[in-house]
């Protein structure tokens, strides 16, 4: 018994590194070459789920939706203490805005089923728009509380969280099922262990494994493959994903090109310096 | 089923109080929906919900609104998801309205999201530009006449993104405090007051507000007349302290890169960009910052720029007025020491 959580992740382009190998000629960022990484605020919100699951006792089903690749951040997930993990990938997803996103993740989530808790990270790095978990919510009909801090407690149907506010923070009482979405001080995630690791590192999902390969019966037979779900074993109206799901439409891409002319080169020294000060002075920039 | 255009829907802001306060990016989309009605020749209303908030109405007004749709209710004082997204949704239902704006604030991105799924409308995050145009559809021709451009940096490098919604009305955006800037009100205009009731029933109100807690907020970088802000070259918690020793010999606050605050070097509340704060300071001094566009966008209208980075082919050269090919760990020294001499 005790608290079903399901946590939702995602695997990210690692934004904080790009360097001068991943940036073509154009300025533009060459995805492939960027590491993949668990998007920050989701280890956070996988921290959570243990956290109930150590306090009040329970199980953690971790869901990410992406590329087989994904499964990357399903077995980091299971490294740290979740009990089942899912990927959702089909090929007809490709293209969802956050709206679609938003459909699928929470027809997930209903198909998982009987849960009392979803975390998510507040936001994913490649985005910043933080919308999805709230959007989750609404879809599933489900109360949100955003931008956890603490949990306080929990009793029965009942959890009280901290939720910072921007400018503090409140204590807020949210009945169970509900949707809650993380932030990074909210916990200190723990490391991956060891015994886990060795339990979960030949973890699959049947399209990282060649189709009617020896390793793929392998795998099955060891139990060593991890669930991989699609779009029709969602019940998902494809209506409402990928691109026909997304009401949003990108119209234009615009290069910025950067003109290097204009600027005043002073010298690294103190006469330069001083000089520069000097100017702005003059000019009142500097009062 | 997606709603449909409506082409007479009016442009609407959502009027986010605390306290018995708009906040101030309300009053800042306001001057944006203004010139955006007016384009489109619909009005700007304002939507408020609160309880005893009626006396807000007025600055709405002088700020640009037409009509503003207040919601009184005592259950509405403190700010919950599900209250306040349902009254806005049905508000949306009734009135039709094609552009709905939010600050993105704590409070915008929580409400908002819920907002747009509900209504299944396109919602765009963190826009730092908002423009009516017409579109043409790239594979079918079609043309979509006066759409809301919702225009951002995308990831990827140098390269902004303008997204539009043609279906999946109203169009929504979010848009951070400051990248508009406020126009200064007219006592004169005035405005309809149109009261709404809030109908909800106590199954909305499932969560509880417990207890509270305010704090001053430490950064005020809005108002600052000379920013002194530190990137991923300031290397270190530690080494920020230079950053804050240049500001205070220059009478300026402190701000940083998104890779300063990710690093742990600073809190988020100084990060500066397009999901940070927008700033227009007199004077900008960059070091240790790239100039990505996601940084770019949120200070590239300054007055005058001043780089400190020791790689010369820096992006943030390219914007800057002044440039200081170096070390910042010499560099800032020497001006703490410049501008101390003057004093
Ligand atoms: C959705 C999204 C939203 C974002 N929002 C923001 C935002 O709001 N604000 C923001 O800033 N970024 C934002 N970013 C991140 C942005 O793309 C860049 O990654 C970030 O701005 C890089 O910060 P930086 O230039 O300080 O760090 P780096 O890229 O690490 O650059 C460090 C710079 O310091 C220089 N340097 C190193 N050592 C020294 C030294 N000793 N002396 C002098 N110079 C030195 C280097 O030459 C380099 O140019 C966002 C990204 C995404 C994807």
């Amino acid at each position: 018994m005790g608290y079903h959580c399901i946590v939702l992740v995602k695997q990210v382009p690692d934004t904080a590194n790009i360097t001068g190998e991943a940036m073509k000629e154009d300025g533009t960022v060459n995805r492939a070459a960027l590491p993949a990484i668990f998007n920050p605020e989701d280890i956070h919100a996988l921290e959570a789920a243990l956290e109930v699951k150590d306090r009040f006792g329970g199980t953690v089903t971790a869901v990410t939706m992406g590329p087989p690749k994904a499964a990357d951040v399903l077995r980091a997930c299971l490294y740290r203490g979740a009990d089942r993990a899912i990927l959702l990938t089909d090929r007809r997803a490709a293209g969802s805005d956050t709206l679609a996103t938003s459909y699928i993740l929470a027809q997930a989530a209903a198909t998982v089923g009987d849960f009392d808790f979803i975390f998510c990270g507040r936001q994913a790095i490649d985005g910043d728009t933080a919308q999805v978990g709230p959007q989750c919510a609404e879809k599933l009909g489900l109360p949100q509380v955003t931008y956890l801090e603490k949990i306080i407690d929990i009793q029965g149907k009942t959890a009280t969280l901290r939720r910072n506010i921007g400018n503090g923070w409140e204590d807020v009482q949210t009945p169970l099922p509900a949707l809650v979405t993380v932030i990074e001080s909210a916990n200190t995630p723990r490391p991956a262990s060891v015994k886990r690791y060795m339990k979960n590192k030949f973890k699959r999902v049947p399209l990282e494994l060649p189709a009617d390969s020896p390793e793929a019966a392998q795998a099955k037979e060891k139990g060593d493959l991890l669930e991989q779900w699609g779009l029709d074993e969602i019940n998902a109206d494809l209506q409402r994903c990928g691109f026909a799901g997304s009401p949003t439409k990108v119209f234009r891409i615009q290069s910025i090109v950067l003109k290097k002319e204009g600027f005043a080169s002073v010298e690294p020294t103190e006469e330069g310096v001083r000089s520069l000060v000097r100017e702005l002075i003059e000019d009142r920039t500097l009062g | 089923m997606m709603s449909e255009q409506n082409r007479n829907g009016e442009v609407w802001v959502f009027a986010e109080q605390d306290n018995g306060k708009l906040h101030d990016v309300v009053l800042e989309l306001c001057g944006r929906a203004r010139e955006l009605a007016d384009r489109l020749g619909v009005k700007v209303a304002a939507v408020l919900p609160g309880y005893k908030a009626e006396h807000l109405a007025p600055i709405l007004y002088q700020h640009g609104v037409d009509r503003v749709y207040l919601i009184d209710d005592p259950r509405l004082e403190l700010f919950t998801s599900l209250p306040y997204a349902e009254t806005v949704i049905r508000l949306i239902q009734k009135h039709r309205p094609q552009i709905v704006l939010y600050g993105a604030t704590p409070l915008g991105r929580d409400m908002a999201p819920r907002i747009a799924s509900a209504t299944r409308s396109g919602l765009t995050a963190d826009c730092t530009d908002l423009q009516i145009s017409d579109v043409t559809d790239a594979k079918t021709k079609e043309v979509w006449k006066d759409l809301l451009l919702q225009i951002r940096p995308a990831f990827g490098g140098n390269i902004i993104a303008t997204i539009v919604n043609p279906f999946g009305w109203p169009q929504m955006a979010t848009v951070r405090e400051g990248v508009m800037p406020m126009k200064p009100a007219d006592p004169s205009r005035t405005g309809e007051l149109i009261r709404e009731v809030c109908d909800l029933t106590d199954s909305f109100f499932g969560v509880k507000v417990l207890e509270r807690k305010l704090e001053e907020k430490k950064v005020n970088l809005k108002a600052a007349r000379i920013i002194v802000a530190g990137g991923g070259g300031v290397g270190s918690r530690e080494n920020f302290s230079l950053l804050f020793d240049l500001a205070a010999a220059l009478g300026g606050a402190v701000g940083a890169s998104r890779a300063a605050v990710d690093g742990g070097f600073i809190d988020h509340d100084y990060q500066i960009g397009q999901t940070g704060t927008t700033v227009r300071p007199a004077l900008y001094i960059a070091c240790g910052i790239s100039g990505a566009i996601q940084h770019r966008a949120g200070m590239q209208e300054s007055a005058k720029i001043i780089a400190v980075n020791n790689d010369p082919d820096a992006p943030i050269f390219s914007i800057a007025h002044y440039g200081i090919v170096g070390d910042l760990n010499q560099v800032i020294p020497m001006m703490i020491k410049a501008v101390k001499e003057r004093n």
